[in-house]
């Protein structure tokens, strides 16, 4: 799984962007989008996913089910 | 968008070791309180008075036309924000950053948010239009300090092509001590921090979260990092010199009582202007205040805690709590003639020498207010009476009663007494004037919003809002229309004395009044 971010709720306010350590998020039509192929729910690098510690509104970046769980490389 | 912080006993940074010529400013401001509007009783609500007065000059530099530092400055000068900061760090419950429209007034709320060169073909624009246009803000709509680069890049820009504007931001705090160097060194020399609390016990009744160092904290331990990083960014602050201003959000039954603290914390800290401000928290506005209910202050609570605190320090009153993308005079927003579509099509064209010549003018006209208030001050000498009373007038700025009753969107509140006018509030109030027909019901809301006050001054005013003003205890008063506002305020005053000494009318006191929460329209 990744994170994924819920268009009609995100304010733009893009506090999310640098927090990401993968770069994954970039602004797209207005909102902002979490790049699936690189998101790694902050798994080895942080305690909880950034996107979602630092969003002003709850539940917006939120765990996306369309895509297997992120798996921390051996 | 702010914060708030709190001290304990062991807050980071006591003890900062200060240099000798900063000690000597210090003792300086703390002797003279910041402020000199001399003749007022007690001191005065406002960074700065009409003249240098005691000020030392390297403050006075800095105050004298920065419409937010100086109450008398407001009159006269303008300021502008850019929405170049998005991003915020902490949660407070009395914003919602989801809420956008472009007739609401306050913090956190703006219609676009511009890119450090948008904002900098911004500041041109609006000075070339507006020459008496002194001060640049970065107030969010998040924190500008948890969006470093776009502010300092903006900073870095303005300070190229408009090297005459003063830079400032408003932050929360809880990154401040990071980048005080890059302030001092990007010349910024006003920082506001918003502090409502110096216990985590009371702040966490505010602050749902913060998010520091990777981790979001929630309850007392996200309070007490606030706290304690806001006060040593206070204290790294005065310590190079920094003007600070605190804002504080008034919050009945949260920190009431406790901003009395505050006041003395910062006061200890060098802060050189405290403004608390009433809750907004209108159930519209979708923050938690406003959906659980919490209310704001009435105009007699707000003023109370304002003058119990005026004691420790400087006062502002005149702050109007505007939107991280206002442009124009306190009173006024005229960022709806700036729309990025707008000044990108503007041919602008910065001319330095017009601007220092018109704000020559403006100082001319502020000498000429300062004096006709000390001579009209001086026929007050040797009156002797214990009446304090507010007057509400109607202005458009310069320090004149220049506006219509029906046009006024505010009202500024002056306490008279036998020492003088003294500035001590402004109101809100809808536009009682809709294309000529006098509405009823914005009459009444009008006469709520100054039900404290004894007279209202306009340049003029129709019949029949000034037969129900009258009736309702306000004495409708048209007769110093354009003239200087202060020295009208006293002369009607000692007629007023006058009349209550030969027994022609009685003093009664006045009730409370309300601070309006709703939208600010622009005018018509």
């Amino acid at each position: 799984m990744t994170l994924k971010i819920i268009a009609s709720q995100c304010t733009s306010c893009s506090a999310c962007e640098p927090e990401c350590p993968n770069v994954a998020i970039s602004e797209k039509n207005g909102t902002f989008v979490i790049d699936p192929k690189k998101c790694t729910e902050c798994l080895g690098h942080f305690d909880e996913p950034q996107c979602a510690a630092v969003c002003p509104v709850d539940n917006t970046c939120v765990i996306d089910p369309a895509f297997p769980r992120y798996q921390v490389p051996a | 968008m702010d914060a708030t912080t709190e001290h304990v006993g062991d807050a980071v940074g006591t003890n900062v070791e200060t240099n000798i010529d900063m000690d000597d400013l210090m003792q300086k401001m703390a002797e003279h309180k910041g402020c000199g509007t001399s003749g007022s009783s007690g001191k005065a609500s406002c960074g700065s008075g009409a003249g240098q007065n005691d000020l030392p000059t390297e403050i006075w530099e800095k105050v004298k036309n920065h419409p937010c530092y100086s109450e008398e400055a407001h009159h006269h000068y303008a300021r502008m924000h850019v929405a170049v900061a998005p991003a915020c760090n902490i949660q407070c419950n009395y914003c919602n950053r989801k809420y956008d429209c472009a007739n609401e007034s306050r913090p956190g709320v703006v219609s676009e948010k511009l890119t450090p060169e948008q904002a900098a073909k911004k500041v041109l624009a609006v000075a070339s239009t507006i020459p008496q246009m002194t001060v640049l803000g970065i107030a969010g709509p998040g924190d500008p300090l948890a969006n470093p680069e776009k502010t300092f890049k903006t900073f870095e820009l303005i300070s190229k092509t408009a090297p005459d504007i003063k830079l400032c931001l408003s932050t929360n705090g809880l990154t401040l001590p990071d980048h005080v160097d890059t302030i001092a060194r990007y010349n910024v020399d006003h920082v506001t921090i918003t502090i409502n609390m110096v216990d985590p016990e009371v702040g966490a009744k505010i602050y749902p979260w913060i998010f520091w160092k990777h981790k979001r904290y929630t309850g007392y331990e996200a309070a007490k990092i606030l706290t304690d990083r806001q006060l040593q960014g206070l204290e790294m602050l005065t310590e190079r010199g920094i003007l600070c201003k605190i804002n504080s959000v008034m919050i009945p039954g949260i920190n009431d009582q406790h901003l009395v603290e505050v006041n003395k914390a910062v006061k200890s800290r060098g802060a050189f202007l405290h403004n608390i401000m009433p809750l907004i928290s209108a159930p519209e506005h979708g923050t938690v205040f406003g959906l659980n209910g919490q209310r704001g202050p009435s105009a007699q609570e707000l003023k109370a805690l304002q003058d119990s605190c005026e004691g420790e320090m400087n006062m502002m009153r005149h702050c109007r709590q505007c939107r991280a993308d206002a442009v124009g005079l306190l009173g006024e927003d005229r960022s709806a003639e700036f729309t990025t579509d707008k000044i990108m099509a503007m041919d602008v064209n910065y001319d330095m020498e017009g601007r220092k010549a018109y704000q020559a003018m403006v100082e001319e006209e502020r000498v000429a207010k300062v004096a006709a208030k000390q001579e009209e001050l001086e026929t007050l000498a040797g009156a002797q009476s214990d009446i304090k009373l507010l007057v509400a007038v109607a202005t458009k700025g310069s320090g004149l009663i220049n506006e219509h009753f029906g046009h006024a969107k505010e009202f500024q509140v002056y306490e008279l007494s036998t020492a003088g006018a003294k500035f001590v509030g402004h109101r809100r109030v809808d536009l009682y004037c809709q294309g000529g027909f006098g509405d009823e019901d914005s009459l009444e809301t009008v006469i709520r919003a100054i039900n404290d006050c004894h007279a209202v001054f306009v340049a003029k005013v129709g019949g029949c809002p000034k037969a129900d003003l009258a009736k309702a205890g306000i004495d409708p008063v048209d007769q110093y229309a354009h003239e200087f506002i202060e020295k009208s305020a006293i002369t009607w005053f000692k007629d007023y004395l006058d009349k209550v000494k030969s027994g022609e009318i009685e003093h009664v006191a006045r009730g409370d009044a309300a601070i309006r929460q709703g939208a600010l329209i622009s005018a018509a």
